[in-house]
């Protein structure tokens, strides 16, 4: 794998009243495991269905019922820990996180706060501008996602659905690593990418198949790196929690105010209370969730329901075996062996279907052309439909075969756009399209010559005009193209106009 | 055939395999007796629709002549397992009108085995206490009385309805279910056997949860031949409980060969305490030269933690309690208090479980939410955890000596009076288990035998702890303490 160097991102500075505050950003990103059954029951995780038939005696906490892991959950857990290049704990445990409230239906979420199965991992975050922060993970757990209450369908009830409660999730707690908003959003959109190259989350951010708590504080200039020298989280700022977001933009926006909030805090003398807050995106705000001083007690103890759990070095291994390439290799492959640039080669791996179509296409092809044509035509063209990669009516073949067609200089570039989109819109094979609508280009010499011939015959005042200057003689390409309906190898073309009105 | 309700199982089954009796009979009698037991509180949901077809399809298994052990005989079943469709209450209020839909291993691993459920039995609520006087039903009544004085004596707890129920020969067993003593010491209070078996031997799926790392089930019998029988019956590696050991079950009846020979019993000197009745100590002695009189060694032993147990229990149990009971809120199942017009889920809460839980349940749920809590953590539960490892420990060691089984009292003290103790120091009734949670927290098989009667005409049981996974061995010594002891008495009738 070819090792991509990037410079350090500078970290976002924000000129207070009195003086400039950085910012500090660690990240909690809840990601639900793709899997058919939750973590400790056999019922469905899937979305949409009605309210409450997901769920098995244990989902509901009915007296007398208990956990069994599901085996394949903690598969995705190792596999995604894998994937962060981060260290696989053989021996793990879970733990009972105590809280009341309805959509948590036992009273208490299985959690693992002791012994989490993932240890320390890094994420290379790319801001697409040359520069890359890799960002430490510190470890990720498995838990329990809690049901749903919906507040609003009953002037005097509440109501719950258990549809969602149990099902397998993965936090993922990253440092206090990220110095901006940009890149807070470019961190959470790099694991989705990750994960998704995996399997192991669909990474759906609007159904809340991932969302993150977002940890923010500002402190001085110099006081991060004291910091990082020190590891003392005393040369840092007193820290917010900003709960549940599941959209890049909020996460921003969220980020923005309250770096903005706590300075003029810091700034009028006054001191940061840690706390829980929620941002209101309509209003623009973060706003108190919960005090330090109403701060839940979880009264953290191990699961007695759940004997530690074991796995062996060989089945990780099996497991790491089984890994897909992932995004930094492929990007780094891509630049390497297509010649890529560094934006096209982000472009095409920011999913397995793109890279895949990319690959296929370019396939014994130009790898710069194949690049372009799947970015700028087929992506162009798919965004103009609202359609996905995978739903694309032309295949890597078809376009391909345009490709070779431009390659070997039976069609210009130009028809080939329209040979695109003939092809994108009848599922037509591209030869046969050049072939039955007659749109291969000439490059028989002669009959260009005597195109050529004829309108400079009829044009003797812009003969004289381009005699005089030289750029005037694409008036007279565009006249033969024009004649031979655009099938006229252009190059033949240029030369014999040049040639002809040289005299 | 008269008084069929008073068949041992072993007699019973051996009855109905010779054609000598129908599991009709057999049900009908235990039905007549529970009819006629309204004093002892023992049974608190009946079940006689449930139990006469039960029954008759028992008799069709029997007379095809594939029928197991346990086909056809009437038992009961402790108000802590859920059986479905069947109230099942933990008796506690806050399950009030909870009808499971689905059935716990164990009952339905008897069900399946052919015996016959009478109906649900009395117990401490949520299986917390020693005189089963915390029961939402009211307690149940002990069918020993001293002498011919008509005081009312506690069957002891938790499993007191069972203990009862067996003892007054309402059912020829039932099953019980042990945190820290809550089958042995009831067994040994009402003169019959008890066993708590290995922790992971017998599935707590189904079982409503009290201290999920203590909570074990077994059987509440007449003979140990019996608990041998029903103990087959009950245990067996259940996917659906993690802590449920993979391991064949042994045929437990089979070890019964009534020759200890050779084995080494150990008598913890750390058991004898001060001011300890002096027929306890006469009883614990005797049950020694019982043992050594089969040809066992006796050996003083030390257990040096033991004194620890007892506080680390009451700190591990009601942690662990004050977790598994947070889902009793009102919101999905069982009881749910009336709320006025502006409550909110807070109120919810606090009012449903005020009304649902009774004072023991909620002095263990603020206890264990104490031990739990930021601050106290370590000082509390992570020390009774390593107390815990210790006294794992103080047995394993003494079994690494060479030590078969460990001879202790079973209980302090014979029955004592219902409500002598309603006013007194919980920790009074807490030392009702001083004997018996060392082998809860050290997850050991334990038994309780009758063995002798106190001066006023009571039962009074000795303990027998075995090595993890030997029960067979701890009933084949069980046997042998029984057979030597000749206890036979039974309780006057007076109800």
């Amino acid at each position: 794998m070819l090792d991509l160097s990037y410079d350090l991102p500078k970290p976002r500075v924000i000129a207070g009243a009195k003086h400039d505050w950085e910012l500090v950003i660690g990240m909690e990103v809840h990601a639900q495991v793709a899997s058919n059954a939750k973590l400790f029951s056999g019922a469905s995780t899937q979305f949409g269905a009605e309210p409450n038939s997901n769920v098995a005696f244990i989902d509901a906490a009915m007296p007398g019922m208990l956990p069994v892991i599901n085996e394949y959950c903690i598969e995705q857990a190792v596999r995604t820990g894998l994937g962060l290049n981060a260290e696989i704990h053989l021996k793990s445990a879970f733990d009972r996180k105590n809280y009341f409230y309805p959509d948590q239906p036992a009273g208490y979420q299985i959690s693992q706060l002791y012994h989490p199965i993932v240890g320390e991992g890094e994420v290379l975050v790319e801001l697409g501008d040359g520069t890359a922060r890799p960002v430490r993970v510190e470890r990720i757990h498995m838990e329990q996602d809690a049901g749903k209450s919906i507040h609003d369908m009953d002037p005097d009830m509440s109501f719950v659905d258990l549809n969602r409660a149990g099902v397998c999730l993965m936090e993922i707690v990253s440092r206090p690593d990220i110095r901006s908003a940009e890149e807070a959003a470019a961190y959470i959109l790099k694991l989705r990418q990750i994960m998704r190259y995996l399997g192991t989350c669909d990474g759906d951010m609007q159904n809340g198949n991932l969302r993150a708590d977002v940890n923010v504080s500002v402190c001085r200039p110099g006081d991060y790196e004291r910091y990082r020298e020190s590891g003392d989280f005393g040369h840092l700022g007193t820290r917010c929690e900003i709960k549940n977001m599941n959209s890049t933009r909020f996460i921003q926006q969220a980020i923005e105010v309250e770096a903005r909030r706590q300075i003029a805090i810091l700034e009028a003398g006054g001191e940061v209370d840690q706390e829980t807050r929620g941002f209101d995106p309509v209003k623009g705000e973060t706003r108190t969730q919960r005090s330090k001083e109403e701060a839940h007690d979880y009264r953290y103890f191990p699961d007695p329901d759940l004997l530690p759990l074991e796995i062996e070095q060989d089945w990780v291994d099996q497991i790491k075996s089984s890994l897909p390439e992932l995004p930094d290799a492929k990007k780094a492959r891509f630049i390497n062996d297509f010649g890529l640039t560094d934006y096209d080669a982000s472009v095409l791996t920011a999913d397995l279907d793109s890279a895949g179509y990319f690959e296929a296409v370019a396939a014994g092809r130009d790898g710069k052309m194949a690049a372009n044509w799947v970015i700028n035509e087929l992506f162009g063209r798919l965004k103009k439909d609202d359609k996905d990669i995978d739903a694309s009516p032309v295949t890597p073949a078809q376009l391909g075969g345009i490709i070779d067609l431009i390659a070997s200089d039976a069609i210009s570039g130009k028809i080939a756009k329209d040979v695109f989109e003939i092809a994108y819109t009848t599922g037509r094979d591209p030869a046969e399209i050049v072939e039955t609508e007659g749109l291969k280009q000439v490059t028989d010499t002669g009959a260009i010559e005597a195109a050529v011939d004829e309108i400079i015959a009829a044009n003797p005042d812009q003969v004289a005009k381009a005699q005089e200057n030289p750029k005037l003689a694409g008036w007279f390409v565009g006249q033969v193209m024009k004649a031979t309906g655009g099938k006229a190898n252009p190059k033949a073309v240029n030369e014999l106009v040049a040639q002809k009105l040289k005299g | 055939m008269t008084d069929l309700n008073t068949l041992t199982l072993a007699d019973a089954r051996d009855a109905l395999r010779r054609g000598d009796t129908t599991s009709k009979e057999l049900t009908e009698a235990c039905l007549k007796a529970i009819d006629g037991a309204g004093a002892l509180n023992a049974f608190v949901h009946h079940t006689p629709e449930i139990a006469l077809e039960r029954a008759a399809e028992a008799d069709k298994r029997i007379a095809a002549g594939d029928a197991p052990d346990m086909c056809g005989l009437p038992i009961g079943i402790k108000d802590l397992f859920c059986t479905e469709g069947v109230p099942s209450q933990a008796a506690s209020r806050i399950l009030e009108g909870f009808l499971p839909q689905y059935e716990s291993t164990i009952t339905a691993q008897l069900k399946s085995a052919g015996a016959v459920m009478l109906g649900k039995l009395n117990m401490d609520e949520f299986a917390m206490g020693s005189s089963n006087e915390t029961s939402a039903y009211g307690n149940a009544v002990n069918p020993w009385r001293r002498g011919n004085d008509d005081a009312q004596l506690t069957p002891g707890g938790s499993s007191g309805g069972s203990a009862a129920a067996v003892a007054a020969d309402l059912c020829l067993a039932a099953t019980g279910t042990d945190t820290g003593g809550s089958i042995r010491q009831p067994a040994a209070f009402t003169g019959i056997v008890g066993i708590k078996p290995t922790y992971g031997r017998c599935s707590r799926w189904g079982v409503v949860a009290f201290a999920s790392s203590l909570d074990q089930a077994g059987p509440m019998t007449k003979t140990v031949r019996d608990s041998a029988i029903m103990l087959g019956a009950m245990c067996g590696h259940d996917p659906k409980d993690s802590t449920s050991a993979n391991l064949p079950v042994p045929d437990f009846e089979a070890a019964l060969t009534g020759d200890i020979r050779g084995k080494k019993i150990g008598i913890p000197r750390e058991y004898r305490m001060d001011g300890m009745p002096e027929d306890i100590e006469k009883l614990w002695d005797d049950g020694a030269a019982m043992l050594r009189d089969a040809g066992a060694e006796i050996v003083e032993i030390s257990l040096p933690h033991t004194k620890y147990a007892l506080p680390a229990y009451y700190v591990i149990a009601p942690a662990e309690a004050s977790s598994n009971l947070a889902r009793y809120d009102g919101v999905r199942f069982g009881h749910r208090a009336k709320l006025e017009q502006g409550d909110g889920i807070t109120e919810l809460y606090e009012k449903t479980r005020a009304e649902g839980f009774g004072a023991e349940v909620q002095r263990r749920v603020m206890v264990g939410t104490y031990v739990l809590s930021a601050g106290f953590y370590d000082a509390y539960y992570n020390r009774a955890r390593r107390v815990r490892t210790l006294i794992k420990k103080d047995f394993e060691d003494v079994f690494a000596q060479g030590v078969d089984a460990i001879l202790t009292p079973a209980t302090p003290s014979a029955a004592f009076g219902l409500g002598e103790m309603t006013d007194a120091d919980p920790v009074k009734m807490y030392l009702n288990d001083v004997f018996t949670v060392t082998v809860n927290m050290a997850g050991l098989p334990g038994i309780a035998v009758p063995t002798g009667l106190d001066k006023q005409g009571l039962p009074l049981g000795l303990q027998l702890i075995g090595r993890p996974w030997e029960e067979a061995d701890l009933l084949s010594s069980a046997y042998v303490l029984e057979q030597a002891a000749g206890f036979v008495a039974k309780p006057g009738k007076w109800w």
